[in-house]
């Protein structure tokens, strides 16, 4: 098959052999284990900066506006810029804080974003770890940084601070649940939560095509509640500038304020990336169940393009929501999951069950 | 790989009880959670650690941390104990350490058949089947439990409208 040509595990199975012959097994398991992390740490890091600047980049047009345009070409490096600047920005230590927890705070939001990051397949081959509860497992570990943020509320011993730590965890906590009915009705489709399992699926065409209307509508659902979860606009309350300065994260400076802001780009990436994987069939082409020459066609773009297409669309779409939509109140904001979104997410789920039971998929 | 996380479990579970400040003890206690679903990750058994992970530090040190943050203040600490709790708690370890040791040591461990993960179809069927060993009645006595609790929760919490009246 052609898709072969852009498969990855023949480079990884070629790393892993010439590991494994020239040392021990558990030297050569480390050596990846570094590796991986390196690599992780570097897309990590490129990923936040072009981000952010694809954030401020898409604002502008939204605003007809340039937006920035003087570092680099097109502004490219503009926030590379802006990077150097936090680094060198005087972290100010709270007197009245209590220290340890005020220090820890960061870490544990980004240990979070980065577990999430290692179970997502990038393109064909591509993948840290497979586990067999994939999916659970990102819900699992992304659900940990909620700690982080309501630990940086409270510790930061500041008013504005605590009430933003509390919308943002009675949000994240409420919305947690929208993110896992809807992802579960496309496991419902597959009959599997690991996530190769999952894109191997989507070969004869894309859930969000297969599943009819309820799969689409699951993923509208889905689009709304993940907006919820990483705090971005419409649903930013936890940070809404002109009632909390900055919500939970007001105390902070220089680096640390810079994880925080770090962390939050990159779950919107594993937002994304997941909706893409689950919804849009991951790093597969676009095929049309037995259409041989247009699947054919199709496959000859290679499989990583497909996933960071399909991610940076979604991410084109979140953005777009946080600034065109006015920012919600807490009650409407609650008030829209747990009357809406809950009841037709369940319903949702019972129509797909039913739907399988009877087979009328694709 | 073990010893570290056995190691990572017994201090700060330690810390957990000595620290003098409720949030940190909470923090804690999430540190120890987490190694522990490391040690699932260990036995390759990856659901359990995934659900531990969810339900342990995702649900309830999120709720411990969110009720601490409703009522303490970050000056707050915690008095210590009485001297009676301090020695009847000392009692109680010096004859329950023996105790479990005696009968860890006693007990014949079996090893289990299937060293590869557990399929995630079986873990369904078997939780919600009827025959041998399913697991629905305990599953649905279980949900009323819960049911009734959040009831009684609501009931509880809810404002009484005939006494604001009077008010």
């Amino acid at each position: 098959m052609i898709l072969e040509i852009y498969s990855f595990s023949s480079l990884t199975e070629a790393i892993d052999t010439a590991l494994n012959n020239s040392m021990a097994p558990w030297l050569a398991t480390l050596t990846e284990l570094v590796i991986i992390g390196i690599v992780f740490l570097s897309f990590y890091a490129l990923l936040g900066l072009f981000l952010v600047y694809l954030e401020r980049k898409v604002c502008a047009v939204m605003q007809n506006r340039i937006g920035p345009n003087r570092v680099g070409k097109w502004g490219l490096l503009q926030t590379i810029a802006d990077l150097i600047k936090l680094l060198m920005k005087e972290l100010i230590p709270i007197k009245n804080a209590d220290q340890f927890l005020f220090n820890l705070a960061p870490y544990i939001v980004i240990a979070a974003s980065f577990m999430a990051m290692a179970a997502l397949p990038f393109a064909k081959g591509l993948q840290a770890i497979d586990l067999n509860v994939g999916l659970f497992y990102i819900m699992a570990v992304s659900s940990l940084g909620v700690v982080g943020i309501l630990i940086a509320g409270w510790s930061s011993n500041s008013k504005y601070s605590l009430v933003g730590a509390m919308r943002s965890g009675a949000q994240i906590i409420s919305y947690e649940l929208s993110v896992g009915l809807s992802l579960l009705s496309i496991v419902i489709f597959t009959g599997s939560l690991q996530l190769s399992d999952i894109v191997a699926s989507q070969a004869d065409g894309w859930w969000i095509f297969k599943g009819h209307i309820p799969a689409f509508f699951a993923f509208v659902i889905y689009l709304v509640a993940g907006t919820a979860e990483i705090n971005r606009g419409p649903f930013d309350l936890a940070e809404a500038e002109s009632e909390l300065t900055a919500g939970f994260h007001t105390e902070y400076s220089g680096i640390k304020f810079a994880f925080f802001f770090l962390a939050e780009y990159i779950n919107m990436f594993i937002v994304a990336a997941v909706a893409a994987t689950v919804f849009f069939g991951g790093w597969m082409p676009l095929h049309i169940g037995n259409w041989q020459g247009f699947n054919a066609v199709m496959d000859y773009i290679p499989s990583i393009i497909w996933f960071f297409g399909k991610t940076f669309f979604i991410i084109y779409l979140i953005m777009w929501f946080k600034w065109t939509f006015p920012r919600l109140r807490i009650d409407q904001l609650l008030t829209l999951e747990w009357k809406y979104l809950l009841p037709l997410n369940l319903i949702n789920t019972v129509i797909i069950a039913f739907i399988v039971l009877m087979g009328w998929y694709f | 790989m073990f010893y570290l996380l056995s190691t990572v479990i017994l201090v700060f579970s330690v810390m957990t009880i000595t620290t003098p400040k409720v949030l940190r003890s909470a923090v804690y206690l999430l540190f120890v959670l987490i190694a522990t679903a490391g040690l699932y990750f260990l036995l390759n058994y990856e659901f359990l650690a995934a659900v531990q992970i969810t339900l342990y530090a995702g649900g309830i040190v999120v709720l411990i941390i969110f009720s601490i943050l409703l009522t303490s203040h970050i000056s707050h600490k915690l008095a210590r104990p009485a001297p009676w709790k301090l020695w009847s708690a000392a009692i109680s370890l010096i004859v329950g350490i023996p105790l479990v040791l005696w009968i860890i040591l006693n007990h014949t461990f079996q090893q289990s058949a299937n060293e590869v993960p557990v399929d995630m179809k079986l873990i369904g069927t078997q939780l919600l089947g009827t025959g041998k060993n399913g697991y629905v009645l305990p599953f649905e006595l279980i949900s009323i439990l819960l049911l009734a609790s959040m009831i009684v929760a609501i009931v509880i919490a809810k404002k009484d409208k005939e006494d604001k009246q009077h008010n």
